[in-house]
């Protein structure tokens, strides 16, 4: 379905996650995030959104392991930054789809 | 009929492995290599801390499971050569292959998780996923009367997605026919956001459990035990105290793939998700849990997955292309307790639906809803699994592709 983020028509699913990673800006993430709660975003929050846009345009499919691993956030940090559901938020700010932590 | 001058070697004697060993063995030189002397049907596990099964009820001998044409060698595989296409065993036997299958599994490791493997290991923490661990947890369930039973999930993946949720209606049930479920508080503690992943399945099983007065502690992402303390500890500060913790540890590959370079950080081998075919080495597979495939991690799916292998790998030596033709297929029983089960079947793109199965309209089985025929369908698997799975019969109207004829289609 089509969503208004920030002045922009982006396909989003159901729960509000886009849908194509390359419609997203900077703007749609602040917006996100203020509906989030997780606002204003810090340099350490950009990091972080950067790292997970950059391993998910590689294929990799993430998990909270794999953050915590990155050398980015250690995990404490990551709920931190993105409390509740961190990758689940994270992502959702990122532009990137629902985490698939798979069955 | 005389066999293909090829050899195919496969590690690894469980589900999977015997599965494809039966059906390439009147074809190929085949050879299964495993240390275990005795295969368990697994999913018998869940019922033994509930004393329905002992072990010895679900096991029996690997040499009698395997094909008589295929070679078995009972040892432990020491290390593999890909750029030689051999591997060792612990006694020195040098192997060649032409090509080699990856069934080695996965197993839960406690030794992950900080504090787990502490004070209260094996007293009142226990790990179900084999068959000591499952014993254990029948006597201390024996002996608890009142109390917090938590059941928690380190992380994903894990074997059979679904064993968590069952335990929990089961031991539910349990203590409803003790007459003792108004003392005991029990808890599920996952690291989803909801009781499962799929969308539709989760709000159902929400219900479930809400029904039944369990409470569902979500996006817990275990930090670590204190088993002095009797707590488990979230990342984000959460605590939930515990009298006995029924805990699903950390998965991870086989001790021998996570040596290797085909594997990730869990140690489950990367393959194309629809031929199997390593990312690395054409002339290796893997199949079953020791993949890493986004699907769940089970006998039911290794079972599909192997009619994509037993394609595959004739197709591959014969220097054909490969057919993507695994899809996730999933297909397994939930036990939900009070002798009643739901089924859910779904894969890769489309998640579990309400339907019937495995003919559209009929049934005689329930999809995503509890009925009686679906837990004597899960029961008589154990036979379905020794008599048809295991020998590589086709099992009458299961199709490795999943249909979607039968099912309602809920957007959501």
């Amino acid at each position: 379905m089509q969503k208004n983020i920030a002045g922009t028509e982006v396909e989003v699913d159901a729960e509000g996650y886009l849908t194509d990673m390359n419609q997203w800006s900077g703007d749609i993430a602040n917006a996100i995030a203020e509906e989030l709660h997780i606002s204003p975003l810090s340099e350490k929050h950009w990091a972080v959104i950067n790292w997970l846009r950059e391993q998910t345009a590689n294929g990799v499919e993430l998990n909270i392991r794999k953050v915590g691993a990155s050398g980015v956030v250690d995990i404490k940090e990551f709920y931190q930054l993105f409390p509740g559901g961190p990758l689940k938020n994270a992502s959702k700010i990122a532009g990137l789809h629902k985490p698939t932590s798979c069955l | 009929m005389a066999k293909i001058d090829k050899h195919i070697c496969i590690i690894g004697a469980g589900t999977a492995g015997i599965m494809l060993a039966n059906k390439l063995a009147n074809k190929f030189e085949v050879t299964v290599i495993d240390p275990a002397k005795d295969h368990y049907y697994q999913p018998g596990f869940l019922f033994m801390p509930f004393g329905r099964y002992k072990a010895e009820q679900l096991r029996k001998s690997t040499t009698k499971l395997v094909n008589k044409r295929a070679n078995l060698i009972a040892e432990k595989v020491a290390n593999i050569d890909f750029q030689n296409k051999k591997l060792a065993t612990d006694s020195g036997t040098d192997i060649s292959f032409d090509v080699l299958v990856v069934a080695t599994g996965t197993r839960t490791d406690p030794s992950m998780t900080e504090g787990l493997l502490g004070d209260g290991w094996q007293k009142n923490v226990f790990d179900f996923y084999n068959p000591d661990g499952a014993e254990k947890l029948h006597d201390a369930l024996k002996d608890f009367k009142q109390g917090t039973l938590a059941i928690q999930i380190m992380d994903m993946p894990i074997k059979c997605p679904v064993a968590p949720l069952e335990f929990t209606f089961l031991a539910d049930d349990y203590f409803k026919k003790r007459g003792i479920r108004e003392n005991i508080t029990i808890k599920y503690i996952t690291p989803l956001s909801g009781a499962f992943t799929k969308p539709v399945a989760s709000a159902k099983f929400g219900h479930m459990l809400e029904e039944r007065k369990i409470e569902l502690v979500s996006d817990f992402y275990t930090e670590k035990v204190v088993e002095t303390e009797n707590k488990v500890v979230c990342f984000d500060g959460r605590e939930v105290i515990y009298d006995l913790l029924v805990t699903v540890p950390v998965n991870v590959g086989s001790d021998l793939m996570r040596k290797t370079d085909i594997v990730n950080d869990l140690g489950f081998v990367e393959v194309n998700h629809g031929s199997l075919q390593s990312a690395k080495y054409p002339f290796v597979f893997a199949v079953g849990d020791a993949a890493d495939l986004p699907t769940s991690k089970a006998g039911s799916v290794a079972h599909f997955e192997v009619d994509t292998l037993a394609e595959n790998i004739p197709r591959f030596l014969e220097g054909k292309e490969l057919e993507e033709s695994f899809d996730g297929h999933s297909n397994c029983f939930v036990e939900m307790g009070g002798g009643k089960a739901l089924l859910l079947d779904f894969n890769y793109q489309t998640q579990p639906y309400e339907g019937t199965f495995p003919f559209p309209g009929v049934g005689p089985m329930k999809l995503l809803q509890p009925s009686r025929v679906n837990h004597w369908g899960k029961l008589a698997f154990r036979f379905i699994y020794w008599w048809m799975l295991l020998p590589g019969r086709k099992i009458p109207f299961i199709n490795a592709q999943m249909s979607l004829k039968g099912k309602k289609i809920i957007e959501s």
